[in-house]
Formats: structure tokens, C-alpha cells, sequence
């Protein structure tokens, strides 16, 4: 199932799964990551300190003071990993204000891609995404995948400082930046909601790999009154 | 009895609690945190006599001015720093680092500069009276994780102290020799057949800079611009400390603690894991260069680099 085991320095191992970026590579990526995550719970292999699992890659990382890259390499190709068909994620729904001080990006895109916001609006709510990975910051969704008519690619120059609660796109993905941070994402609207609890300490992230999300517009009062 | 604890009189530029760092977080996008030079902060603690794990003050470039309050401690400073202890009466002493001293109730330490290496460690016998989150007490200020709601110290803030032993230590000191001649060592990355011939020749062989964008973050270095021939982005993946990533302008970025958990530039090389302590430590304007090993000399450098530490942490007994 993976396509390719290398080293990424002498602390961690690299598995490629292969270059197409889609549903089924990364279902094997996140079975990988599963069966890992509770080996690594249930201590039956030691000095792995994390796991990312990504589009179509999964690295793992470890302390070079307990194990190193021929151990875990061996290990990881003795695995018989078998397809989690159970289907108990989640469908996460999230509201997101598009009034032009929250869409930043509008006229950005209205002219790149030659269509009305309107449209952009119309494509971008009526599909249901799949959750890829989490990361860059703490609890950022990778979702996808976007309409092909409303795929752009990132902003020439990154903003420095990309507000919270932001909802960008970019190719064929949407994500939501869930601290003020820097980014290059074509931004359509602003989320209230609380994408990342720290309080929670079992599940921060509102939204983790394999969960199912849509997005429902609200208006500029809804978002301002916004409760949770 | 009220609590020991450190009045904040000066917060200094980037000063935090750090310890080893948190794991098993990466997938959630929580980075690993932790001491930016991770000898320099177990050292620190094995100079006061504390587990090698316990939490610590990181602090940069500009230290804090820290006033004791209620209580009586044993500290110590690791790194390459200039700082004195304000008595009570006013007196003042030079303080040396790896070097364990006594603080009285109303004592100050004022740590005015780091001078050839840009972070140092403060050491408290017996720990912080601080809260774990995920395994960890340190602050990560991008996602506001950690002690302090997970931002750096400032103003009036106060650093709680658990119970200090001063009676029994004997004063502890340690003889560190900083020598390094900044050549840095990498393994090649998983993308550093995206380089032109030309690129690797100069990657190799000429002085890369670090610049003033450096913070827990990373490194970003200015030199040759390193061409790339076959794609300036990848699918975002992992990364890890120590990855040098090369976005479209040429230049590289070294991932240190902080660093985002994914990425999508290429990798054309790695920083083993003996050499992170040093490249976190060098001071903008500093030179290096480059040198490849295999796995294997990786690892051996890391057993050599852990027989060092622990040579260290000897001579302290």
C-alpha cells in the first residue's frame, strides 16, 4: 500500500503513497495513521513522537535516543493494514459570513475566473467536502474537493497577517484559518464559529481527516451575534 | 505562607517556559514546541538538581529582569550570556553561566544580553509551579498553548516557583566549551533531485547567511538562490525540525520548534538532529555552510553528540 519508505532526515521516516492526491490514497493514509496511533497507545512500539498524515504522505517521527529509521522501517513494512470500511465520521456543518469586509478576495476572483460572486457562492455552498489532513496551524482543515469552475491559485504576494476565522480556497481545496496567522489563500468569507478548542483536550480540532464538512452562509447580524 | 514566585520588571524580547517539547500533536496541527537548544536547557536543570525535564525560562537576544518575591531559591543560567544579581542592599555581582547560586527573598536577576549564541535557560531548583498541557508546560504562542495562555511573559507578569531547596545543593558548576566551526550537516531531502546541478554545486560549497528573520519559527537564510527545475510546490506534508525548505525565490527556510506542522515547498536537504541545538543558536549575520552525511554518520554524530551531554551533565555531579 505504500508506494515508497525513505528517510527525512535521520529522525523520521517518509511514506509516499503515491502522487495522485484523492479520496482512496488518502483513505490508505489514514488507515495508516489509525493503526499506528493505537499501537503507539497501546505501547507496542516506542520512540515515535508524532505521526502527519497529509494528502497522500505519512511521516513519522522519532527520538533517535530510543529507535531509528531501519527499526521503524521494518516495523511499519511488517504491518498488514486493512481497509477501515466502518463510516462513523462525522458531517460537520459551518457557518460562513461572505459580506465583502470578511470576503477579501472577491474581486480577486470574480476576475481571474471570469464569473459573478454570485456564482462562486452558489458553487462553492451546494458541495459537501472531505477533510484531507489537519495542520499548518493548530486544527486548519484541508478540505476538498472545490467545483473546477471556482479553482485559483494562491495570492502572488501571502498576506502577513490573514484574520481569524478566515475561509479560503485555493486549486482544488478550501480551508479555514483558525488563528490570525500568515497566508496565501483566496479568501471568500469569515467563520464565527470555534474551529479549534484548546479546552477539549480529546479532540481540539472541530474538524480531523475523513470527516465530511459543509459550509451554510449566514448573514452579517447572525455573524456578529453569533453564540457558542 | 505565601507563594515563591518571579515579579517581571523587564520581560526582555521573546521570553517563555519551554521544557522538551509536545508530541503526538502533529497531526492536529499543534507544532512540537520545546527548547530551541535542548543541551543548553537540560543542562540548566541538571545545575540545580532538578529532573533533566523539568520546565524552564527560555529567553533571547534581550533577557528579563526578574524580582524574587516570599522566598529563598537555588538558580542557574545556561548559554553565552552577560547577566547580574541585584541584591537586596544594591549590590551587584557578574553572574557566570553553568554556575548554581543562592537568590534571596527581594534579590533580582537582571539578564541584559545574550552575546555569541542568541538563547539562554533559566533553571530554578525544584520547577515552576506551572500546568502541563498535552504533556508539556511550553508556551507555544502561535496557538496560544502552554503557561501564561500561552503568550510570552511582559510587564508585571508573575512566574510562580514550586518549593526551592537551598540547604542541601552544593554549588554546582559545569566547564562548557561553545567552539562550533557553523558548518552545519544535512541529509539530502526528499526533493533534492528538483535542484539544478549548479544549485546543489553552490548549496554545497558556498556561505548561506542567516538573516534577521529568524524567530522559534525558523530560519530564513540569504546566499546563492537555489534553482529549482522541476516544480516550486509540492502537495502540502509533514514536516519535521531541521527540514530546510526552498519556496520559489531561491532562498532556504530552516523549520526550527515552532515550525508549521505541514508544508508545501520543496525539501532539499534536512539538518541532522546533532546540529539542531547550534543552527537555532546562531545570531543573524552569522555565516555557515553546508556539509552532507549519510544516515549512518548521522547517527554516529548523534551518539557522539549524546556522549558530549552526557559528559556535561557528569562533571556536574
Amino acid at each position: 500500500m505504500i508506494k515508497n519508505i525513505s528517510n527525512l532526515g535521520d529522525a523520521a521516516v517518509y511514506c509516499d503513497f503515491g502522487s495522485e492526491v484523492n479520496e482512496s490514497t488518502n483513505a490508505k493514509v489514514t488507515d495508516h495513521f489509525n493503526h499506528l496511533s493505537k499501537l503507539i497507545k497501546d505501547k507496542k512500539i516506542e520512540g515515535i513522537t508524532n505521526l502527519t498524515p497529509s494528502y497522500n504522505k505519512l511521516i513519522i517521527s522519532f527520538d533517535l535516543t530510543i529507535t531509528n529509521y531501519k527499526k521503524i522501517k521494518n516495523f511499519i513494512e511488517g504491518l498488514i493494514i486493512h481497509r477501515e470500511i466502518k463510516n462513523n465520521n462525522k458531517n460537520i456543518k459551518i457557518p460562513v459570513c461572505c459580506d465583502d469586509e470578511y470576503g477579501l478576495d472577491f474581486s480577486r476572483l470574480t476576475e481571474k475566473l471570469n464569473i459573478t460572486k454570485d456564482k462562486i457562492l452558489e458553487l462553492y455552498f451546494s458541495k459537501e467536502y472531505f477533510c484531507y489532513m489537519t495542520g499548518f496551524i493548530a486544527g486548519m482543515p484541508f478540505l476538498g474537493d472545490l467545483n473546477k469552475n471556482i479553482r485559483c491559485d494562491r495570492l502572488e504576494t501571502p498576506r502577513v497577517k490573514m484574520p481569524k476565522g478566515s475561509v479560503g480556497i485555493t486549486e482544488q481545496f478550501a480551508n479555514i484559518y483558525t488563528f490570525e496567522s500568515p497566508g496565501g489563500w483566496n479568501i471568500i468569507g469569515n467563520t464565527p464559529k470555534k474551529i479549534f478548542d484548546d479546552k477539549n483536550l480529546d479532540r481540539p480540532a472541530l474538524v480531523n481527516p475523513g470527516d465530511r464538512v459543509s459550509f451554510y452562509q449566514i448573514t452579517k447580524e447572525e455573524y456578529l451575534n453569533w453564540n457558542e | 505562607m505565601n507563594k515563591t514566585y518571579f515579579e517581571i520588571l523587564r520581560a526582555g524580547v521573546n521570553t517563555t517556559i519551554q521544557d522538551k517539547g509536545r508530541n503526538h500533536l502533529y497531526h492536529v496541527g499543534i507544532t512540537v514546541s520545546g527548547a530551541i537548544d535542548q543541551r543548553n536547557y537540560t543542562l540548566s536543570n541538571k545545575l540545580v538538581e532538578n529532573q533533566l525535564n523539568e520546565a524552564v525560562v527560555e529567553f533571547a537576544y534581550q533577557g528579563p529582569l526578574l524580582k524574587l518575591k516570599n522566598g529563598k531559591i537555588n538558580f542557574a543560567i545556561s548559554g553565552d550570556i552577560f547577566f547580574q544579581i541585584i541584591r537586596k542592599n544594591f549590590e551587584v555581582e557578574d553572574g557566570d553561566c553553568y554556575k548554581s547560586y543562592i537568590l534571596a527573598d527581594g534579590d533580582q536577576i537582571d539578564i541584559i544580553s545574550t552575546k555569541d549564541y542568541a538563547y539562554g535557560y533559566l533553571a530554578v531548583n525544584g520547577g515552576f509551579d506551572l500546568k502541563k498541557t498535552w504533556g508539556s508546560y511550553s508556551i507555544n504562542t502561535k496557538a496560544n498553548i502552554g503557561p501564561n495562555n500561552g503568550k510570552k511573559y511582559s510587564l508585571n507578569d508573575k512566574i510562580f516557583i514550586k518549593k526551592s531547596d537551598t540547604k542541601n545543593l552544593s554549588k554546582k558548576y559545569i566547564n562548557y566549551n561553545y567552539f562550533s566551526d557553523n558548518i552545519i550537516r544535512i541529509i539530502k531531502g526528499t526533493n533534492f533531485d528538483y535542484f539544478s546541478k549548479n544549485a546543489i554545486d553552490k548549496f554545497f560549497n558556498e556561505d548561506f547567511l542567516i538573516t534577521n528573520l529568524v524567530d522559534r519559527m525558523g530560519v530564513r537564510l540569504r546566499g546563492p538562490k537555489l534553482k529549482n527545475i522541476v516544480s516550486t510546490n509540492i502537495k502540502s506534508e509533514g514536516l519535521v525540525r531541521g527540514v530546510i525548505q526552498v519556496p520559489a525565490d531561491g532562498n532556504p527556510i530552516i523549520m526550527l520548534s515552532d515550525h508549521g506542522t505541514v508544508g508545501g515547498y520543496p525539501k532539499i536537504g534536512v539538518v541532522i538532529a546533532a546540529d539542531l541545538d547550534l543552527i537555532g543558536q546562531l545570531l543573524p549575520g552569522t555565516k555557515i555552510k553546508f556539509k552532507e552525511v549519510s544516515l549512518e554518520e548521522a547517527q554516529n554524530i548523534f551518539k557522539a553528540y549524546t556522549e558530549d551531554t552526557n559528559k556535561y551533565l557528569n562533571e556536574c555531579n
